[in-house]
C-alpha cells in the first residue's frame, strides 16, 4: 500500500517527461527528428546502464559514488590491455572481471568493516580515478579498430535506435522483474526500510549488499567499455562526474535517498527526463552554465519533492486516522 | 492482494512505456524530415565569393575560458564581415567527450561551418564525421583532431616558429651573449618538449654561438612552483643573463619574482604570455617583450577558412589559396593545415592594444 501511494511520484515524472517531449517537439526545431533521438539514446546509455544497479543500491539505503571512477579506471586499463596487444573480445570479459574486483573492494569495506558506503565510495571515487591516471597518465589510447568503435554506436537495422540502447532496455526489464516481482527485490526494499527487521526475517543483509556493490561496479566497467568504444578513446578522465548524473537521475525517478522506496520505471523515466531536457535545451542554444543550473535544480526538486509530498501525506493521514483503502486502489 | 498486484502492474507499465519509446524512435526513423542541409552544400560551384547567410558555430574547449572567448569573438567579427550567422556553444568543463553532444546538436541544426578546438583528438571524430556527412564543413583551431576527421586545421603557430621567435627575443635582450635557462611547464608536456628541442637546435646557429643554455627547470604550470623555480635558478646561476618561459603560467610567475627582486631589469625574461597577465611587468620594466599568437586572429582565420570551404571556394587540398579578410591571403599546407603566422610580439609600445 505504501508503495502504491508513493508510486505517484514516478507517475508525475513520466507526465513531466511527456510534457517536455510535447513542448519541445513544438518549440524546438529539430527535436522531433529521428536523428535527435538516436543521439539522445547514445547519451542515455551509460547513465541508464549504471542507474539500474544504482537503483538497487540506493533502495537498500546505500550509495555507490565510485561508479564514474570505475568507468574511468576500466577505460584506462582497457587502453593498456589494447596497447599490450590483447584482442578486444578478450578485453571485454577481463574488464568485467576487473569491475567485479573493484566492486568487491567497495563491498568489503561497507559490509566487512561496516563502514558507511558514502564515505567508502567517496574514497574509492578518488582512489580509482587516481589509479586510472597511474595506469594511463594523461595520454589517450585511440587506435581501436573502427569496426568495433563503429559497431558500438550502430543502430538497429531500419531504425535510429542504437542496438546498445535496446540492450539497456532489455536489461532494464530484467532489473525491473528482479526488483518488483521476486523475493530478492522484496528483500532489497525490506533492507532499505528497516535493516534490523530484514536481518531478523532471515535476509542475509551483508551478503546481498556485498554482491550489489560487485554488480554495480561490474556494470560500471561495462559502461566503461561502451564509453571507450563510443568515443574511440581510452582515457583516465573518461566519465568524470558521471556519478552525479546517475544519482540525480535515480533520485529524480523517485527513489528515496534514505532507501526502501522507488521503482525502476521511475528511474528510467528520470534518466530520460534528465537527458531529454538537457539535449532539448542544448538544441535550443541554451548556454552550458544555464544547463548546469537546470540539472542542479532538478536534483534539489527530486530530493525535496518526494519527501515533502510524503510528509504532507502522513500529516493528512494523521488528521484522518480512520481512512480506509480507496475502493479502486 | 494489492501488494502483489501493484509491482506487476508497474512492471507491465514499464514494458509498455519502453516499447512505446522504442516504437516512437523507430517510427521517426522512417520519415526523413530531419536536418535540412540549409543550403550549406559546397557543390554550388567555385564562385570565388563567400556566400551570405552561412551559419557558423564556434565550439571551444570550454565556454567562459578567457582565451577562447577572445578567439571566438575574433570568429564573430569575421562572420559579421561576410554576413553569416554566428553562434558559440560548448561545454562548461573541458572534458574529453563533453563536446560530442554539442557537435551532435550542431549536426541536427544543420550548421554550415563548425569551428572547433578539440579537447580530445579522437573522442570527437565520430561525431565530427556525422556532422560532415550532414553537410557541415569542420575546421579545427588551436587543438586539432586526427587529420581524417576535419576539413582544415588552423594552427596558431608552428613549433619552429615559436623556437625561432623565443631564441631571437632573448638573444636581442641579452645582446647575443651569456647564460640562459628555460622555465618550462611539466617535464612530459609534449608541446613544451618539442619547442625546447627546437630551441636547442636554433641555438646551434652561428649567430647564437655565444649563448649558453645552462638548464631547463619545470614549474609544472603552477604559479607557486614556477615562482620558486625562478628563485632557484637565480641562486644556482648568479651570472644568468636571461630566462625563456614558453608557458603563460611560468612567464607570469617568473616576471612576478623578478619584479620584486634585485634582478629586476638585469636578468632578461621572455616567453609566451598573455598581455593581461604581463602588462604590469612590461610597464614596470621587468620584461621588455614577450610573444604569443593572437587568439582573436586565430578565430578570425578559422571563420574565414570555414566559410571559404562552405562556399565551395576551396576544398581543403594542399596548395589551395583563400583570402581571410584583413589578414590577407593564406595557402593550405600539407595535411590540411593552415598556419596563422609568426607569433605576435608584445612590448610597451603595443601592449595596450590587446585585451586578453
Amino acid at each position: 500500500m505504501v508503495r502504491k501511494r508513493l508510486g505517484s511520484w514516478d507517475v508525475l515524472v513520466i507526465v513531466v517527461l511527456a510534457v517536455v517531449v510535447v513542448v519541445s517537439s513544438a518549440a524546438v526545431e529539430g527535436f522531433a527528428s529521428s536523428r535527435f533521438w538516436g543521439f539522445l539514446l547514445l547519451d542515455v546509455i551509460p547513465i541508464a546502464l549504471i542507474a539500474l544497479p544504482m537503483t538497487l543500491v540506493i533502495i537498500t539505503g546505500e550509495i555507490d559514488l565510485s561508479v564514474a571512477s570505475v568507468l574511468g579506471l576500466s577505460s584506462a586499463v582497457m587502453g593498456q590491455l589494447w596497447t599490450a596487444g590483447v584482442p578486444l573480445p578478450l578485453i571485454l570479459p577481463l574488464i568485467l572481471v576487473f569491475g567485479m574486483v573493484l566492486g568487491a573492494v567497495n563491498g568489503l569495506f561497507v559490509t566487512g568493516f561496516g563502514l558507511p558506503s558514502l564515505a567508502v565510495t567517496i574514497g574509492t571515487l578518488a582512489l580509482y580515478r587516481g589509479l586510472a591516471y597511474v595506469v594511463l597518465g594523461d595520454k589517450a589510447v585511440a587506435d581501436f579498430p573502427p569496426t568495433w568503435t563503429g559497431n558500438m554506436i550502430e543502430a538497429l537495422p531500419g531504425t535510429t535506435v542504437p542496438w546498445m540502447a535496446a540492450t539497456v532496455a532489455g536489461l532494464a526489464i530484467v532489473f525491473g522483474i528482479v526488483l518488483h516481482a521476486t523475493p530478492v527485490g522484496r528483500a532489497l526494499y525490506a533492507m532499505g526500510n528497516n535493516e534490523q527487521a530484514a536481518t531478523f526475517s532471515g535476509i542475509s543483509v551483508a551478503r546481498t549488499k556485498f554482491w550489489l556493490f560487485v554488480l554495480t561496479a561490474t556494470v560500471a566497467a561495462l559502461a566503461g567499455f561502451f564509453w571507450t568504444m563510443r568515443y574511440a578513446s581510452a582515457r583516465a578522465d573518461n566519465g568524470a562526474g558521471l556519478e552525479l548524473s546517475v544519482v540525480a537521475a535515480v533520485l529524480l525517478g523517485g527513489v528515496s535517498i534514505f532507501g526502501g522506496r522507488g521503482s525502476l520505471l521511475g528511474v528510467i523515466a528520470g534518466v530520460l527526463l534528465l537527458i531529454t531536457l538537457r539535449n532539448a535545451l542544448q538544441l535550443a542554444d541554451v548556454p552550458a552554465d544555464t544547463l548546469t543550473i537546470v540539472t542542479g535544480t532538478l536534483l534539489i526538486i527530486s530530493v525535496v519533492g518526494p519527501n515533502s509530498a510524503a510528509m504532507l501525506r502522513s500529516r493528512l493521514r494523521r488528521r484522518r486516522p480512520a481512512t480506509t483503502p480507496a475502493a479502486g486502489g | 492482494m494489492r501488494g502483489m498486484r501493484t509491482p506487476r502492474m508497474r512492471l507491465g507499465a514499464s514494458v509498455v512505456a519502453l516499447s512505446a519509446l522504442m516504437l516512437s524512435a523507430t517510427a521517426c526513423a522512417s520519415d526523413d524530415g530531419d536536418t535540412p542541409a540549409a543550403g550549406g552544400d559546397a557543390s554550388a560551384g567555385a564562385s570565388g565569393q563567400i556566400k551570405e547567410g552561412l551559419s557558423v558555430a564556434f565550439l571551444p574547449k570550454q565556454v567562459n575560458n578567457p582565451y577562447f572567448t577572445v578567439s571566438d569573438n575574433g570568429g564573430k567579427a569575421a562572420v559579421e564581415e561576410f554576413k553569416g550567422e554566428y553562434k558559440e556553444v560548448g561545454p562548461s568543463e573541458a572534458s574529453a567527450s563533453s563536446q560530442v553532444s554539442y557537435i551532435n546538436t550542431l549536426t541536427q541544426q544543420g550548421s554550415d561551418v563548425i569551428a572547433i578546438s578539440a579537447n580530445d583528438p579522437n573522442a570527437i571524430c565520430g561525431a565530427v564525421n556525422q556532422a560532415r556527412q550532414g553537410g557541415a564543413k569542420v575546421v579545427t583551431f588551436d587543438s586539432d583532431t586526427n587529420k581524417d576527421c576535419r576539413d582544415l586545421f588552423i594552427n596558431q603557430v608552428t613549433a619552429e616558429g615559436i623556437a625561432e621567435n623565443q631564441v631571437k627575443l632573448i638573444s636581442d635582450q641579452i645582446g647575443g651573449e651569456g647564460k640562459i635557462a628555460i622555465l618550462s611547464a611539466t617535464a612530459n608536456a609534449t608541446n613544451q618538449n618539442a619547442w625546447i628541442e627546437l630551441m636547442k637546435a636554433e641555438l646551434k646557429k652561428p649567430e647564437y654561438s655565444k649563448i649558453e643554455l645552462v638548464t631547463t627547470v619545470y614549474g609544472n604550470d603552477e604559479d607557486q612552483k614556477s615562482f620558486q623555480e625562478t628563485q632557484g635558478l637565480l641562486s644556482s646561476y648568479p651570472d644568468l643573463k636571461g630566462i625563456i618561459s614558453p608557458t603563460t603560467v611560468g612567464v607570469a610567475a617568473a616576471a612576478r619574482y623578478l619584479s620584486g627582486s634585485q634582478y629586476k631589469g638585469k636578468v632578461a625574461l621572455t616567453g609566451l604570455g598573455t598581455p593581461n597577465q604581463m602588462r604590469e611587468f612590461v610597464k614596470d620594466g621587468t620584461v621588455k617583450n614577450f610573444a604569443l599568437w593572437s587568439p582573436a586572429d586565430l578565430g578570425y582565420l578559422a571563420a574565414y577558412a570555414g566559410a571559404a570551404l562552405a562556399s565551395g571556394m576551396i576544398t581543403g587540398k594542399e596548395g589551395e589559396k583563400f583570402t581571410a579578410g584583413k589578414l590577407g591571403e593564406y595557402t593550405i599546407g600539407a595535411d590540411g593545415v593552415v598556419v596563422l603566422g609568426p607569433p605576435t610580439v608584445f612590448d610597451a609600445a603595443n601592449i595596450d592594444q590587446f585585451d586578453f
